[in-house]
């Protein structure tokens, strides 16, 4: 069973511009963010089996909606986020808050450091990614590798528009990854090819990834993304897993899409 | 050439992930190079790596450039300290734990600063004005009650020799000294540089003058009129000796013998062991070598080419010197301050066939000097070359065959 923290968007806006997709010219529809969301929340749910855990959501912290920013999470173990853009920064204490509201151990960071939960830390059971370069610092990733044991690879993100780890890797259950590679520099290619066989690698096409067709979230079999991506479909169909296209260019004009919109708990 | 260094801490996992390799290629590919210190890798996939790295470049701005650059790939510029100061407990006395300089160029931390160590010589202290920002070596007998001495390693870095851009003899690491090996090659390449430093020296660029430390040995193997011919064609701009070299250069003159030797005649004159006596005597009583050689009394040779091309000399007195003649300096201090004070401006050394004035000579040579030693008994060139300088060539030689070998290559007709 797979537990998953998500936050209601009722006070989902743009408000700032901290990444490529977000102008605030180009605002939200609030009510289709909210079915979108919704519509997300039933997948999730119905077809796919998740249990979820919903947050309080804040007026004033417009993108609290993206929970995979919240921090990362291993067994009882929590380590909340510190955001790189000030206007972020303010989520911090209220993630936390649930971390302790639910009785995880919350370790954190020194102040000052930028790390950007799982939206920039993500892998397989043994092996991590960690994205740097445009939101976590990859001095972090020493320090985490310690508290959680497990190997961290760095991967410096190149392309702002792919500003999360997130938004161009994601690691499927069965071991195999789908990601773009052009987001990574030549040393973050040649890493992710040492590491893992041409077989299992899943290239995006720019196109789908440009709608961020690796953003998803993956729960046994199942593959939660967003429509618009068929190539990307037909690759994880071929690979025996379960496609389930939602519509969600609401939160793409934020520059978020399925797995920004979820934390893994467990 | 003064290179500006940083050391950087590069750690996690960062062997896999090509961050190792990214961030030197990226020092080298901006320009700069690199040592790896030291290196722990992880011995498990889940243990991390970190590199110690010294990152060094041709400018502080260059290097701060690739700090800049190497940085956000999590390479961390080691946090140093500031060295550590003591006062001298009394003259001529260090403090406990003083820190002995090599002959390496050096640089000490003061208030999160590196500072560069001027008149770098080996084994000095250094004496740090913290108010000002500067830091100069001082030998043990010069230090004064109270002057801050730098103690302990920490705060202290020694910058490693580059290799030399030009190719030549003193390009390559030439630690060994061998007798078993042709010398043309080497003193061709002497040769070249007299000729560059020649050209410097009379535009007037700094670090263009050649020094020559050399022994009575030149004189008595016939090596006098070389060098004589070598300090009349400017080459040479300073020198160090003792007593003997310039007793024997004017007993040739005066008596036509050295040590007695007639230098025509090729064999012991009658009487001749007196020669060198009533040379020193001649001279002290005109009252100086510059006098007689003015005044005509002394025509030829070595110390009468010195005084015509304005040659620095300095004569060091020993205990077994007769006289000693005019202006050689009997104190050993005064006499080592005195080299010491002729060092600025030196851009390479020629030590030959003297022991002494070669170690001594030596001590007080930073090792970016380019110096050549040349003597008969290989102890003395491997002693010299052992300093660990890059630039240190030893050629084992007699000084008379080196002398004319090196003139002639320079045009001297003999």
């Amino acid at each position: 069973m797979s537990r998953l923290l998500v936050c209601p968007p009722d006070y989902f806006s743009i408000e700032y511009e901290i990444n490529p997709w977000m102008r605030r010219s180009n605002a939200v529809d609030s009510d289709r963010a909210v079915r979108q969301w919704h519509h997300l929340m039933q997948v999730l749910e119905q077809d796919v089996g998740a249990v979820l855990e919903r947050m309080k959501p804040v007026p004033g912290l417009p993108d609290l909606v993206f929970t995979a920013n919240a921090g990362i999470v291993v067994g009882r173990k929590a380590v909340p986020s510190r955001f790189r853009y000030a206007e972020r920064r303010k989520e911090e204490v209220y993630f936390e808050e649930w971390f302790r509201g639910q009785g995880y151990e919350v370790v954190t960071l020194d102040p000052g450091s930028f790390f950007e939960g799982a939206g920039d830390l993500l892998g397989f059971s043994d092996t991590w990614f960690g994205g740097y370069r445009q939101r976590s610092d990859i001095r972090v990733f020493p320090t985490l590798s310690d508290w959680f044991h497990r190997e961290i690879i760095p991967l410096e993100l190149v392309d702002s528009r792919f500003y999360h780890l997130d938004t161009c890797l994601c690691p499927l259950s069965g071991g195999e990854l789908l990601y773009f590679p052009p987001a990574f520099d030549h040393y973050g290619q040649a890493a992710l090819a040492e590491r893992i066989a041409p077989s299992r690698r899943l290239v995006a096409p720019e196109s789908e990834a440009l709608r961020f067709a690796c953003n998803a979230v993956c729960v046994g079999k199942h593959v939660v993304l967003p429509e618009g991506c068929p190539e990307t479909e037909s690759l994880l169909t071929a690979r025996g897993y379960l496609p389930h296209p939602v519509p969600l260019d609401e939160f793409m004009k934020s520059g978020g899409s399925a797995k920004c919109l979820t934390l893994a708990l467990d | 050439m003064m290179h500006d260094q940083e050391t950087v801490i590069l750690q996690g996992h960062i062997i896999d992930s090509l961050i190792l390799a990214k961030v030197l290629d990226r020092i080298l590919m901006m320009g700069g190079t690199f040592d790896i210190q030291d290196m722990q890798i992880g011995k498990t996939r889940e243990e991390p790596s970190c590199a110690r790295i010294v990152v060094r470049a041709s400018s502080a701005q260059l290097l701060s450039e690739i700090l800049h650059a190497i940085q956000p790939h999590g390479a961390s510029v080691e946090s140093e300290r500031d060295c550590r100061l003591a006062p001298a407990p009394a003259d001529g006395i260090f403090p406990e734990e003083f820190y002995a300089t090599t002959h390496l160029p050096t640089q000490v931390r003061i208030r999160d600063q590196w500072v560069e160590v001027e008149g770098i010589e080996m084994d000095l202290g250094i004496l740090v004005d913290p108010v000002g920002l500067i830091a100069r070596t001082v030998p043990m007998g010069e230090v004064k009650r109270g002057e801050q001495i730098v103690i302990g390693r920490e705060g202290v870095r020694v910058i490693p020799l580059q290799r030399p851009r030009d190719r030549d003899v003193f390009s390559f690491m030439e630690s060994q000294v061998s007798s078993e090996r042709p010398h043309g090659r080497v003193i061709s390449d002497i040769a070249k540089r007299l000729v560059q430093l020649r050209v410097g020296f009379r535009e007037g660029k700094v670090g263009s003058k050649v020094l020559l430390a050399g022994g009575p040995a030149i004189v008595h193997a016939g090596g006098r009129e070389a060098l004589a011919w070598l300090i009349d064609e400017a080459f040479i701009h300073v020198l160090f000796c003792g007593n003997a070299l310039p007793a024997h250069d004017m007993e040739v003159d005066l008596y036509g013998t050295s040590l007695g030797y007639g230098h025509a005649a090729g064999r012991a004159v009658p009487h001749g062991h007196e020669h060198h006596l009533r040379t020193i005597n001649r001279i002290r009583a005109i009252g100086s070598i510059e006098a007689a050689v003015k005044s005509g009394v002394v025509k030829t040779g070595i110390m009468a080419a010195c005084v015509r091309r304005g040659v620095h000399v300095v004569m060091a007195g020993t205990i077994r010197d007769d006289g000693p003649l005019p202006g050689v300096i009997t104190d050993s201090l005064e006499a080592q301050a005195a080299m010491r004070a002729a060092i600025p401006g030196i851009g390479m050394a020629l030590l030959v066939a003297s022991t002494l004035h070669a170690v001594a000579t030596g001590n007080l040579l930073p090792a970016t000097i380019p110096s050549v030693c040349v003597d008969v008994n290989p102890a003395v060139p491997t002693k010299l070359a052992d300093r660990g300088s890059f630039q240190a060539v030893g050629l084992v030689m007699d000084a008379a065959s080196f002398l004319s070998e090196l003139a002639r290559e320079l045009g001297w007709r003999s």
